[in-house]
């Protein structure tokens, strides 16, 4: 009974409980506040109720839009997240290449880590409006925008995560008479795959971020256009849906990533470290 | 002609002498045990062995040749620790050393390459007794069983020169006397010359047909870092690589 309280842990159903708890308590608290504000006022737009949320999920999400015939959620959210997809993969693949080069080559390292430390200083919404004027308003400056934003941590990231490996290994795999292509592709790239993950993982806020912020200034669809769109309405019934909605995007893409981790390197549960 | 001929080496780092005046023959077949108190250089000669650093001063030559300036398949070897990759299994582990001999590119075999491949390793896998655990994944094996992976993948390239870091200074007992009778199982099947280095004494002795101890002869209080260690006792032992009773 007198355990200290770091030893004292919730069991399963406990931890669900506590886990539900802040959920419920916002929830709940949004709702009160919500009747509170439409007893006085029953045209309040800033915390709508359920009645006003159900019309305008409809209204997005399940009717087509009077003007364009589409359905304007998926609409919005097909073209966000194909920015984002975009992004990401050439984000990836850039991370991968440059981020294990410098890990594995010294002169590769000398020649580049200075310059990627700076880069990765360069605040990218500063430079949005360069990417506007040299990639025009459409579609690839978004892309482009992404990418800047989270490349340079990508690749430092992986640098670092090469770097932390035993330097044992790459002399093991010397020995064993591996080439430098030889050691990167069958030791430093399985093994900085799954570290890759956990990189995009922690990347995927700030992609959103950018994602939503590029959309908001120059856009004519996707999610954070339609946001910013609603904003001059206060249409409250229509933005916080929305925002739900991203973040439950979000979070389905983090969850894939750590299931892909899982279930393709069942080596990494095992490890000590 | 000797297998290891060193010449008058001489290891120094900035502000301090590692290694003085070594100089050293081994013949193809010893098992060489290096000892001596921590941080008199016996594993600074074993990194200059692998070629992961360079002399200061003098040379080394394998069967005549200077060493090559890094390391490479004529020399295996088994770290204390981290010496087998995580992400393959025993099999794997094994026959990567024959993929990056086979296939330049892609550093992977296939088909008839690569079952011919898996029947050389299994020979190894058996030899050092892991024929039970050969999908496992080394997170999966016990130390003694990781190391026993780690000789079998050094071996599978069949190096002139084996290099042993205190490779089982992280075993318990039992498990190292199992390790002490695979290793000189292997190194009487396969005639290879062997350099081991242990802070066990009596692992030295039962192991070696030459001891080797390092430490330093001369010391100035005031600037530690100004004499290195050499080679203080060359004892030869009785056992030959022939005869198997000990």
């Amino acid at each position: 009974m007198s355990r200290r309280l770091i030893n004292r842990r919730p069991d399963r159903g406990g931890r669900i409980a506590w886990g539900a708890f802040p959920f419920i308590v916002a929830i709940v608290a949004y709702f009160v506040f919500s009747a509170l504000r439409l007893a006085d006022n029953p045209n309040d737009k800033l915390l709508p109720g359920l009645a006003s949320f159900g019309a305008a999920i409809h209204r997005m999400a399940f009717a087509q839009d009077v003007r364009t015939g589409e359905i304007l959620l998926w609409m919005d959210t097909l073209a966000s997240l194909r920015r984002l997809a975009m992004g990401l993969a050439v984000a990836t693949v850039l991370g991968l290449i440059f981020g294990i080069a410098t890990g594995v080559i010294p002169y590769v390292q000398a020649g580049l880590s200075p310059f990627i430390a700076v880069l990765s200083m360069v605040p990218p919404m500063a430079i949005l409006p360069i990417l506007f004027i040299v990639f025009g308003l459409d579609e690839l400056s978004k892309v482009v925008l992404i990418v800047v934003g989270i490349t340079p941590f990508l690749i430092r990231d992986l640098a670092m995560r090469v770097g932390d490996m035993p330097g044992e290994l790459l002399i093991k795999a010397q020995t064993l008479g591996a080439s430098t292509w030889q050691i990167i592709l069958r030791v430093v790239l399985p093994q900085i795959t799954p570290r890759l993950a956990d990189a995009i993982r922690l990347s995927l806020g700030p992609a959103w971020l950018f994602l939503i912020s590029a959309e908001a200034i120059a856009a004519t669809d996707g999610l954070g256009y339609r946001i910013f769109l609603m904003r001059r309405y206060l249409a409250m019934d229509v933005i916080l849906p929305y925002v739900a909605w991203i973040t439950l995007l979000a979070f389905l893409m983090d969850w894939v990533l750590r299931l892909f981790n899982r279930r393709f390197f069942p080596w990494l549960k095992n490890e000590g470290s | 002609m000797s297998r290891i001929s060193v010449r008058n080496l001489w290891m120094e780092y900035p502000g301090q002498i590692v290694l003085e005046r070594i100089n050293l023959e081994v013949a193809p077949g010893e098992f060489c045990v290096l000892i001596g108190p921590s941080g008199c250089g016996k594993t600074t000669f074993l990194r200059l062995l692998l070629s992961m650093e360079v002399p200061t001063r003098g040379e080394i030559l394998l069967d005549g040749e200077r060493l090559p300036a890094e390391p490479g398949p004529d020399r295996g070897v088994v770290f204390q620790r981290y010496s087998v990759f995580p992400h393959l299994t025993v099999i794997q582990n094994v026959i990567l050393g024959l993929e990056f001999a086979g296939s330049r590119m892609l550093g992977k075999l296939y088909g008839a390459a690569r079952r011919r491949a898996i029947e050389d390793a299994d020979q190894v896998i058996e030899a050092v007794g892991l024929n039970a655990s050969r999908d496992k994944y080394p997170a999966q094996l016990s130390g003694g069983m990781q190391q026993r992976l780690a000789i079998a993948q050094a071996l599978i390239r069949k190096p002139k020169l084996l290099l042993l870091d205190e490779p089982f200074g992280a075993l318990d007992p039992g498990t190292k006397h199992q390790m002490h009778d695979l290793i000189i199982r292997l190194w009487q099947e396969q005639q290879i010359t062997i350099f081991m280095v242990t802070h066990d004494l009596k692992e030295g002795f039962t192991l070696a047909t030459r001891v080797l101890t390092f430490d330093k002869v001369r010391t100035d209080p005031d600037a530690p870092g100004a004499y290195g260690a050499t080679i203080t006792f060359d004892l030869p032992l009785e056992r030959r690589p022939s005869d198997g009773s000990r």
